[in-house]
């Protein structure tokens, strides 16, 4: 199997641990992933806010320079923001031909043009869906038995577009936890929303809301993640939202494709779990 | 201008059921509900939208456009209203908008993003001093862990993909042309 794959910006600094993960899990896999020759950033959060048309035209660049590379593909997207970009052009290139004219007019700048031609997939949906469990269990080499895991799975890879899980109550992420030797732990947060950028730009309305996420994981191990936003607003304010609740709310942070890592044997540095900023000792025990 | 115009048309079938206020995790922290913020906009109410904080509060999380049940585009039009007070330099929005302005800026020099420019491109915009200060905690942390390093502005380096000048020009010759149509 092999995949267009598109890292995104904060997969090359903050979030360099999703992506070294990534890579290790697939190549255990024997999947191959061709990276997007000259891929530029998707607009993350910030585009749609200072312009409409921006919002499309960057990620557009990106698929017309995948589709250079192959046709009638998936793009793999691990960063939950990039997918959404990229979904949204994907989508509306079919359904809008007036947004789809302006595109093109742009993507003519630098001779590109976009055919709609591939198919945009998250990372979880190709572990869950095109992977599998099955699949996953027969490359674990050390169960993680006794890990207690809550999957948080966020709000951009279900919404608006809920096109491999339930968009409320998701569970594509319980299987592969298991297929680990991992336990699930029960909780209701798993679809709830981070506050995303409004971390830098409201801080106090998005700290309510991770500080009844981290709340709600008390009694886990670690939660589970396959955003590099989500990863940061859950790992990166633990001290200070602990010290305004009057409580520890420190847990372990890891991302998905680190978890599988481990039981499959990849070794932690390769995992990259020493650039998490919260990671306790009895993960990095397994 | 701060014209709602086309965000006002999108709308146009709202029933006022307030399930959008319902389903938004940020409905404390806004000043003025979804369902109220919609009703001004039906009914062209610019002042008291835009003297409104509540869509900058929106985290695009799409669970109101999930929910209504009307079907309506709700996040996209929280959008639509960050992209005229970004556009018109609506005060309650500067914060936000130096934000978002910032790191778009480090996208068309670079065409990849590099969060330690951005981030300074923000301070000076903001010429606010103390602002470094609300992220001086998550900022050391991510320095200890060598993810960035806080920088000056610079021109290109050889990591990015060159600049997106051509793009970004006629994104913008685009948008003059349809706001000029009658
Ligand atoms: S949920 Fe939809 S129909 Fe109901 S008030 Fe909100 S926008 Fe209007
Ligand atoms: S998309 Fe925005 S307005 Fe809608 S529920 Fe989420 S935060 Fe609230």
């Amino acid at each position: 199997m092999s995949y267009i794959y598109y890292p995104g910006c904060s997969l090359e600094a903050s979030a360099i641990e999703y992506d070294a993960s990534t890579r290790a899990v697939m190549h255990a896999l024997d999947i191959e992933l061709a990276e997007i020759e000259g891929w530029s950033c998707c607009g993350a959060t910030a585009a749609e806010p200072v312009s409409s048309l921006l919002s499309f035209v960057l990620p557009a660049r990106n698929l017309a320079l995948a589709e250079k590379m192959k046709q009638n593909f998936s793009v793999m997207v691990p960063c939950s923001a990039c997918y959404l970009n990229l979904k949204k052009v994907e989508m509306e290139k079919k359904q809008n031909p007036s947004m789809s004219a302006s595109i093109d007019e742009c993507l003519a700048e630098e001779a590109l043009k976009l055919e709609g031609k591939l198919k945009v997939r998250h990372l979880l949906d190709i572990l869950a869906n095109d992977i599998g469990a099955d699949q996953i269990k027969n490359k674990v080499t050390k169960k993680l038995s006794g890990l207690k895991i809550v999957p948080y799975y966020g709000c951009q890879c279900l919404r608006p577009y809920p096109v491999f899980d339930d968009p409320e109550e998701p569970r594509s992420m319980e299987p592969l936890i298991e297929a680990c030797g991992a336990e699930v732990f029960p909780w209701d947060m798993g679809a709830q929303c981070c506050g995303a950028s409004n971390m830098n730009t409201k801080k106090s309305a998005a700290g309510k809301l991770v500080q009844k996420i981290l709340k709600s994981a008390k009694g886990a191990d670690a939660i589970v993640t396959v955003c590099p936003m989500c990863q940061l607003n859950l790992e990166g304010f633990q001290e200070e939202l602990s010290r305004k609740a009057g409580e520890d709310l420190s847990v372990s942070v890891i991302y998905l494709p680190q978890l599988l890592g481990m039981a499959m044997g990849i070794s932690r540095e390769e995992l990259m779990l020493h650039k998490n900023l919260a990671v306790k000792e009895l993960v990095l025990s397994y | 201008m701060k014209d709602t115009g086309s965000i006002k048309a999108l709308l146009a079938t709202c029933m006022q059921c307030g399930t959008c206020t319902g389903t938004c995790p940020n409905a404390d922290a806004m000043d003025l509900t979804p369902r109220h913020l919609w009703r001004m906009v039906l009914m062209d109410r610019a002042d008291e939208i835009f003297e409104s904080q509540t869509f900058a509060y929106c985290s695009t999380c799409y669970f109101c456009t999930l929910k209504c049940p009307r079907g309506l585009p709700l996040t996209r039009a929280m959008s639509m209203l960050k992209e005229v007070a970004y556009k018109n330099d609506v005060k309650t929005f500067r914060k936000s908008g130096a934000f978002y302005g910032s790191f778009m800026e480090s996208v068309r020099r670079h065409g990849r993003v590099r969060e330690s420019e951005f981030m300074t491109l923000y301070f000076l915009e903001m010429k606010n001093p103390l602002l470094p200060f609300d992220f001086a905690s998550l900022g050391l942390k991510l320095m200890s862990k060598n993810k960035v390093s806080f920088s000056l502005p610079s021109g290109a380096d050889g990591r990015g993909q060159g600049n997106l000048d051509r793009i970004f020009k006629k994104v913008s010759e685009i948008e003059n042309r349809e706001e000029q149509m009658p």
